[in-house]
């Protein structure tokens, strides 16, 4: 029954005209010569101070900010492109497939190291792990895993415990959690062992981040695998009113890490603008001010050592291929789906 | 004394033309294959590389319980990754359907299953290499033909093109110059070989004819040849010429003497004053005559010698005195003090016959232009140079004469009634110049006139 509300959700036209966003804020002063519509799938606090400090420096700019899921940001954005300046997605192989098919604008005027870039025309912004986040308070005694095969050992002993209590992308809906579980699965068989025993665990599907955290934070989620580690360590900073506290743990063997990617579209009105908001936008990540750059910037990178980061090459396109995807989607599902 | 000469171009100007042009022409040759050769070399690179991402997508195909598999490996892909971040396209086919990639890639028309088929085409805005190879698979319902195209663009490409063409531009350059220095100097050199040619030519002297004897290049050999040639026919009649005049002063002075003997006879009987003044004039004419002969002899006897130089010691101290001694009764005939100083020993190695010659002639001139009762002095200087100066106290040479005196036959204007062939100088400059000195014409400030010989 799950099966064919995906189904369904799936085949639902995106990206008409009558877009649903998750959210939808205008910065700026009333009446800017230039109103920016920047098309995003990052949390809009996120993005507030960074908005907030670009229209200190362009005054005369407003900025629109528009927030959906990385999926129906790309149908959305491919079906209008001229409709939108600035796509903001963590989605790195869409985004690398939006600007491998001509939809990014080439700005050569931007100083950014090579491995953060492609074609000139795609920028990474950030650099976030894929975590594990774990509800301390609630796992009780039980040790906290610090890898993939401590957290298979430990649902293995208590089934009883993490029954239902397990979450994890679905990665048929979300675009970063496609990309995450692809690039798990390109670099450890511990993928899939960790979907089957998650499968056996009737483990929760969720479309994103936040609602997984949400869903910790409230106790009904033990684990969650493959969280954005910059929202979940966002809500483990603060403790909850409820005294949940909330572990983020970077699997040690191999981290997936990420990163946000920018682009401006080639069919933009405003490409100055756009381009200007782009340039900014790295400038304040190369700052790393975290009052007005609340996520995590490239150049902290280096620190968490070991980590695999995904790079921006057209490879990522790989797992994009229908008949991989459909490969992919049925060996993910037969892992993943086992009580239906 | 240079005669006008009809001038086109210039041979050094030619040859260094055709050779810079040459060098400027391979240098565009050697850009334009060397571009070539690696524009291939560099699409042959990118060529291999599509093909092994081909063949790495058509190997994962198969057939797993009737359907099509296609699980390629992220290699496939990421081998295609490039400095320049070329985009990359690609589709896949099975028996015309398309199955997945981008289904508005061009495909070739013909598939063949052996090897891939290479092609340029723009798809999407941009230039782009497209690899497109096939395979057949078995399935249970018969063969499937599955066929991939795989297509980058070519920025890495075009970016290595332009540094080579750089580099290759720079090589070209350097080439030309090269080249073209090297064709400055043959053409320097060539042409060198004939200025100096000509300048052994024009430095001989106005009576060298012998053939060039300095080797030259082989391509100049028929001109010097026949310059030779031409310089030997020319020696040859000047000869016949200079012979034919010294037979001819030796037939004409013989019977001049006769002729002067019976005048001088006839003048001792003859009583009449007319028929003795038609007499003495008569005598003066045969001297004339008969002095020039003489002189045309001599001339005749110089140019020989000149040729063919006698070279023993010469002291002209000794030379000079027996001169003198000789000289004086003419001297004493119009009461000139004939004198000689020397400074010290005068050697010189030459022909004494023609030395003699010379000074007798320049002594002679002395004595017949000098006012009676004056002074001819003879002094020999060995210092800077070996030079003889005959002085004399008469009327000088005339300022605008003196550079055209020693020419045959010219003779002052105001010689007034004296006996001359207008040889005796050039007698004198020639016998001087066959030793290697010349002579000079002066007249003294303090008047008087002063012909020195430098050797």
């Amino acid at each position: 029954m799950r099966i064919l509300a995906f189904l369904i959700l799936l085949a639902a036209p995106v990206g008409s005209i009558a877009q649903i966003w998750e959210d939808r804020q205008v910065f700026g002063p009333e009446g800017a010569a230039e109103t920016l519509r920047i098309i995003s799938s990052t949390d809009t606090s996120f993005f507030a101070p960074i908005i907030s400090d670009y229209i200190t420096t362009y005054p005369d700019t407003a900025v629109e900010y528009l927030v959906t899921s990385t999926a129906e940001l790309d149908a959305a954005f491919r079906s209008s492109p001229a409709q939108y300046d600035v796509v903001i997605s963590s989605a790195m192989d869409l985004q690398l497939k939006l600007a491998n098919d001509g939809f990014a604008a080439r700005l050569s005027d931007i100083d950014h190291p090579d491995w953060a870039q492609w074609r000139e025309s795609l920028f990474a912004f950030t650099s976030e792990p894929a975590a594990i986040v774990v509800n301390t308070s609630a796992l009780g005694a039980l040790p906290v895993p610090n890898t993939r095969q401590e957290l298979i050992e430990l649902m293995r002993a208590h089934p009883d415990t993490f029954a239902g209590k397990i979450g994890t992308y679905d990665v048929r809906q979300s675009g970063l959690g496609y990309l995450f579980a692809t690039q798990d699965a390109r670099a450890s068989e511990t993928f899939w062992r960790l979907m089957e025993v998650m499968g056996s665990m009737d483990a929760q599907l969720y479309c994103c981040s936040g609602e997984m955290i949400r869903d910790l934070r409230s106790g009904q989620l033990l684990v969650a695998y493959n969280v954005l580690g910059s929202y979940a360590l966002a809500q483990a900073q603060t403790v909850s009113d409820d005294g949940q506290t909330l572990a983020v743990i970077l699997p040690s063997e191999f981290p997936t890490t990420m990163m946000r990617t920018a682009l401006v579209s080639q069919q933009t009105a405003q490409l100055q603008s756009a381009a200007n908001f782009v340039t900014h936008l790295i400038a304040l990540q190369s700052a790393g001010d975290p009052a007005n750059f609340p996520l995590p910037p490239l150049s902290a990178a280096p620190e968490t050592a070991g980590q695999t980061t995904i790079s921006l090459n057209p490879a990522l396109m790989t797992y994009l291929d229908a008949l991989k995807r459909g490969t992919f989607i049925k060996e993910w599902e037969n892992a993943i789906l086992q009580g239906e | 004394m240079t005669a006008e000469v009809n001038v086109t171009g210039s041979l050094r100007r030619r040859l260094a033309l055709i050779l810079t042009g040459g060098a400027a022409v391979l240098a565009v040759i050697l850009f334009v294959v060397v571009r070539a050769l690696t524009s291939q070399i560099a699409q042959q690179e990118q060529d291999n590389i599509l093909s092994a991402s081909l063949s790495s997508i058509l190997d994962s195909a198969a057939i797993i319980d009737g359907q099509l598999q296609l699980d390629f490996p992220y290699a496939s892909l990421s081998m295609l990754g490039t400095p320049a971040d070329d985009r990359v396209f690609y589709a896949i086919y099975e028996d015309e359907t398309f199955l997945s990639g981008y289904g508005d890639l061009p495909a070739p028309q013909q598939l063949r299953i052996d090897r891939p088929e290479f092609a340029t085409h723009l798809f999407n805005a941009d230039p782009v290499r497209i690899a497109t190879g096939a395979r057949t698979l078995i399935g249970t319902d018969g063969p499937r033909v599955i066929s991939v195209s795989i297509a980058q663009t070519q920025d890495a490409l075009a970016l290595r093109l332009n540094g080579i063409s750089r580099n290759v531009a720079i090589l070209g350059i350097g080439f030309f110059v090269m080249a073209s220095a090297l064709a400055l100097w043959a053409a320097a050199t060539t042409s060198d070989q004939l200025m100096r040619l000509t300048t052994s030519v024009t430095r001989r002297g106005p009576q060298d004819l012998s053939p060039v004897a300095k080797p030259v290049p082989s391509e100049m050999v028929p001109l010097v040849g026949s310059l030779n040639t031409l310089m030997a026919r020319l020696d040859q009649s000047l000869t016949q010429s200079e012979d034919f005049i010294a037979e001819a002063a030796h037939r004409i002075r013989t019977p001049l003497a006769t002729v002067r003997a019976h005048a001088e006879a006839t003048l001792q009987r003859v009583e009449n004053p007319e028929n003795r003044k038609a007499l003495h004039a008569m005598i003066r004419a045969i001297d004339e005559s008969s002095r020039a002969a003489g002189q045309l002899l001599d001339h005749a006897m110089v140019t020989f010698r000149a040729e063919n130089l006698e070279q023993v010691d010469v002291d002209l101290n000794e030379l000079l005195s027996e001169l003198v001694q000789r000289m004086k009764p003419v001297a004493e005939m119009k009461d000139i003090a004939l004198t000689l100083e020397t400074e010290g020993p005068a050697l010189i190695l030459g022909d004494p016959i023609l030395l003699q010659n010379a000074l007798r002639n320049l002594i002679d001139n002395a004595l017949k232009y000098a006012a009676a009762e004056t002074a001819v002095e003879i002094r020999v200087k060995t210092e800077p140079t070996l030079t003889i100066q005959v002085l004399d106290d008469g009327p000088g040479f005339a300022a605008d004469e003196v550079e055209t005196l020693s020419g045959r036959f010219v003779r002052g204007k105001d010689t007034g009634n004296k006996i001359g062939s207008g040889l005796g100088l050039t007698i004198a400059q020639a016998a001087t110049e066959a030793h290697g000195g010349h002579l000079s014409l002066i007249n003294r400030p303090e008047g008087g006139a002063c012909a020195s010989l430098h050797f």
